[in-house]
């Protein structure tokens, strides 16, 4: 769900430096970017840090898992669950989140902005 | 074709919602006008306003969405003018709108009698969010406020002035009782007695004749004589329909108001409808939201060539008002030779019930119920649907005695046309079959796909039973599962974990579940690896299975930071120690505050400051309190025989052995846990999860109390225990609830689900009717030998401390975006943007 062309891709840290099945907060330019690794199936999402809900900078430190085939995180303020792919509120909200994508090369994660 | 709405209540918007839903688009140009500033919002549930909701939360559709579905919206415009020969409807503002069809919306105004004194400051009335925000002005200057009617408004109205923290405040009702509607004198007898136990004073039969005073209002007096000195008035006499403008443009109106309409809710003019409560429908203003939203969908249903037609609605209501049920059904107050009623009255517990048989016994014709009204909606469905009656029909508000009563079987002998959600008129089969056909397999994906349960709430019970029954017709065996990652539920889970030697959250979703796990069993996984194994709960692979509070060690705040709750056993602490607390909190400037479980809680502390305050709180002597965790919080004490004149035993060094002794055991849900030093029970021991009171002859053990929401007493299970004993109860009884209980199930939540009850419970503990004690003392003892602070263990562990950090590619820098404000001499967090 990201346009390939229009971003730029800026590094942002090591494989290892992101939790088994979690995520880690990026700072890209003056950006909070919420980075996740399915470990188990070595999926890689990122999104906006920020919860739309009570905008909290949050979204990071969620847990993630998934609703059917759809990738999700939980923000660990009110457990509004977003999907990775889209963006959307699953929880049937209007509030979404912006995605972006993620290229690992090595060891070394991209994000695309 | 143009369509023109005046009036953006709920009704209006309701039939703005249908027009979208239903209408092909671009195949009509919708304009609508309302007088007041805000687009339509919750009239239903404005006195949710004063309980903390702001108007956004109660607006019913964006400004947006009007503008996303095309239609045309001008707020703070009324309509002044109608030309029903050139079709044109004129504004306040000068706006000229031509319509092919007119809808007028234009609901009810307060009923304002005409009372000498009504000008004067101070009186109010009760419709609008306008209205509310003057009253909450003026509520501090008021120390007595009193409400003219005693109908439903009227105790909304004196609810919302209970909750502005009015001291005192009156009701004064015209008619001999309250709510004359909808209940009769019985039921209101009930109501107002449990009325007059929250403080408010219940006038009847009192005809308010002047309102006093100079400016602003200071006393009312009634025509018998008697006066009243008050602070505030609001007037909640009754509504009265807004048929001005229809009656200037000529249409037809009622001798008493309200525009006269048709079956189809067509006015005197072909081309004009009125739909809501300015409408007069067969000599009858309809005064609740949903026959207004009925009235809509004929409307509706008419412009889209239907030929649906108004019938009349059904005036049963169910409400909460203040915190008291009340509900009537079918004809509340039928007699005669042709009816017997059956009436229950409990003075003592407040509850009253009527219901009017028809004299063969075989229709159930109506009712009141005041005080409990937990049977409403099956008695609707029968009156309505006129279901057969049991045998003995008083059963019917008495409950099944002597035998198994079958809550399921109700909803099964419901016609697949029962009307279950009567704010968006959906039937039982339209429910039964989103479930079979759609797929909605829970109330709330039934909620999303019907709309069922989304007005009042009050068929939610209802739509519950009807997503069991018809899941159990199609023959699916309805399991109380975890979620769609674990088709167990967790005590199932429990064991296969255990059996299983199962030790990571990854190995749990391989072996026993599908899919990559959510937030409600990645939490369940890790705390029942928690309770099973005793390892560090951080430990590689499982710290993201942990709930993010887990996950960090700490209490997530407002604003993204964290607190910091260091255990003080029993809430004993020395000077040395509390100075140290003192000293972090000002090195890492952080608001301190003593908790309700006699420890200290430091606010305010970014995550990357965690293990530096902790290492520095750990080489004092402390560790970790687990206030965040689902886990043992405080062992409370009161300071029992060591100081106490009326002290039996020592209470707070008994405190600390239990808090030292459970300290860190992961659970269901928190434990909580006291122990009182003599039967003044200064501690509260009653209302904790397990609860320890010293007896002349050794100490009585209580067991699932609970405080918050539901506060519950917690129930003797065993008397005169000596200290060893009552430990060795705590050990069963503790790992039983952990082995049993569903996830976030606190212990009386647990027992109240039980069985058998605390009898059933006692006979597992004391008389070991499971043959598991031994196991499960075993069991605890390994946890409590395997017992580590996790604060030291993550401050000693590099990788775990490398977590602690807001960048993960700027590990020094912190959260830029928190924010606090200056707090007496503290700090607090910012209030959420």
């Amino acid at each position: 769900m990201y346009q390939e062309n229009s971003s730029s891709w800026t590094f942002a840290c090591y494989t290892h430096d992101v939790p088994e099945n979690g995520g880690v907060c990026v700072k890209v330019n003056e950006q909070q970017i919420a980075l996740f690794h399915f470990t188990r199936i070595d999926a890689w999402y990122a999104t906006q840090n920020q919860c739309p809900h009570r905008r909290q900078m949050a979204l990071s430190r969620g847990m993630i898992g998934t609703q059917g085939e759809i990738p999700k995180v939980a923000c660990p303020f009110h457990k509004k669950t977003f999907s990775l792919e889209t963006g959307e509120c699953l929880n049937g909200d209007e509030c979404s989140i912006e995605t972006y994508g993620v290229k690992v090369e090595g060891d070394k994660v991209f994000i695309g902005i | 074709m143009r369509i023109v709405i005046i009036g953006n209540g709920m009704v209006g918007y309701k039939c703005c919602e249908k027009m979208v839903a239903r209408m092909a688009p671009g195949s009509m140009e919708i304009t609508v006008f309302g007088e007041e500033s805000r687009p339509a919002y919750d009239r239903v549930h404005l006195s949710a306003y004063f309980a903390g909701k702001t108007a956004e939360d109660l607006t019913l559709a964006t400004a947006d969405w009007y503008a996303e579905n095309g239609i045309t919206l001008y707020l703070s415009d009324p309509v002044t003018r109608i030309d029903r020969e050139v079709r044109m409807v004129y504004s306040h503002q000068g706006l000229a709108v031509p319509y092919d069809y007119l809808v007028l919306a234009t609901g009810s105004s307060a009923f304002v009698p005409a009372i000498p004194g009504v000008e004067k400051e101070g009186v109010f009335i009760y419709r609008t969010i306008e209205d509310l925000e003057l009253m909450t002005r003026w509520a501090p200057k008021a120390k007595t406020a009193a409400v003219i009617g005693g109908g439903l408004l009227g105790l909304e109205a004196a609810k919302a002035l209970i909750d502005l923290g009015i001291k005192s405040t009156h009701v004064i009702e015209f008619a001999p009782r309250l709510m004359p509607r909808q209940i009769d004198e019985a039921g209101a007898g009930i109501l107002k007695a449990k009325l007059e136990l929250l403080g408010l004073s219940i006038h009847t039969n009192k005809n308010t004749t002047a309102i006093e005073g100079g400016e602003h209002i200071e006393a009312m007096s009634f025509s018998d004589g008697d006066r009243l000195k008050t602070d505030m008035l609001v007037i909640s006499a009754g509504i009265k329909p807004r048929d001005e403008l229809a009656r200037a443009s000529g249409l037809a109106t009622g001798s008493r108001g309200g525009i006269i309409v048709n079956e189809h809710m067509l006015t005197s003019d072909q081309n004009i409808f009125a739909i809501g409560e300015c409408a007069l429908y067969n000599g009858m203003i309809y005064g609740l939201v949903a026959p207004g939203y009925e009235m809509a969908e004929v409307v509706v249903n008419r412009l889209t060539g239907g030929d649906k037609s108004f019938t009349g609605f059904d005036m049963s209501t169910k409400l909460k008002l203040i915190g008291t049920d009340v509900a009537s059904f079918g004809d509340p107050f039928i007699s005669g030779e042709e009816v017997k009623t059956i009436v229950m009255e409990d003075g003592y517990k407040g509850v009253y019930k009527r219901i009017n048989i028809s004299r063969d016994g075989k229709e159930l014709l109506g009712g009141i119920l005041v005080g409990d009204a937990a049977a409403y909606n099956m008695l609707l469905q029968t009156c309505k649907n006129k279901l057969v009656l049991p045998p003995n029909v008083e059963d019917l508000i008495l409950g099944a005695r002597g035998g198994e009563g079958d809550a399921g079987a109700g909803v099964a002998a419901l016609p697949d046309e029962a009307l279950i959600c009567s704010c968006e008129s959906i039937s039982k089969g339209a429910i039964c079959s989103s479930v079979t056909d759609g797929g909605c397999e829970t109330v709330e994906a039934i909620k999303k796909c019907t709309k069922a349960g989304t007005g009042c709430g009050g068929c939610i019970p209802m739509i519950k039973d009807l997503v069991n029954h018809s899941l159990k017709a199609q023959g699916k065996y309805i399991r109380n599962v975890l979620c769609e990652h674990f088709q167990y539920s967790r005590q199932e889970l429990f064991d296969l974990i255990r059996i299983h030697d199962i030790r990571s959250m990854d190995a749990a979703l391989d072996k026993l579940g599908s899919g990559h796990g959510c937030e409600t069993c990645k939490p369940a996984v890790a705390s029942i690896l928690a309770s099973l194994w005793g390892e560090m709960i951080l430990k590689k692979g499982n710290a993201t299975a942990q709930d993010s509070n887990d996950r960090f060690l700490a209490n997530i705040q407002k604003g993204g930071t964290y607190s910091v709750v260091p255990r003080i056993p029993g809430g004993e602490i020395s000077p040395d120690k509390l100075i140290v607390i003192g000293q972090v909190a000002k090195k890492y400037n952080l608001y301190t505050k003593i908790t309700g479980g006699q420890r200290i809680d430091l606010f305010g502390a970014h995550l990357s400051d965690l293990p530096s305050i902790w290492e520095e709180l750990i080489e004092a002597g402390f560790e970790s309190g687990h206030a965040y965790g689902k886990a043992l919080r405080t062992v409370k004490s009161c300071v029992g025989s060591t100081w106490c004149r009326f002290g039996l035993h020592d209470s707070v060094s008994y405190a600390i052995r239990v808090e030292e002794r459970y300290r860190g055991l992961r659970a269901p849900h928190k434990i909580k846990s006291a122990v009182s030093g003599c039967i003044r029970e200064c501690a509260e021991a009653q209302s904790k999860d397990f609860g320890i009171i010293a007896t002349e002859k050794g100490w009585n053990l209580y067991v699932c109390g609970n405080g918050g929401s539901k506060p519950q007493h917690a129930l003797l299970l065993a008397n005169d225990l000596d200290s060893e004993t009552c430990i060795k109860y705590i050990d069963r009884f503790l790992m039983f609830y952990i082995r049993t209980a569903d996830p976030l199930a606190r212990t009386a939540t647990w027992l109240n689900k039980m069985e058998g009850g605390i009898d059933y419970l006692r006979n597992v503990i004391i008389n070991d009717s499971l043959g598991m004690c031994e196991q499960w003392e075993a069991e605890m003892q390994l946890l409590v030998d395997s017992y580590e602070c996790e604060w030291k263990a993550a401050v000693e562990n590099p990788e775990i401390r490398k977590r602690f950090s807001h960048f993960v590619n700027a590990p020094e820098e912190k959260d830029p975006t928190v924010q606090f404000e200056a707090l007496r001499s503290q700090k607090r967090a910012a209030e959420w943007k």
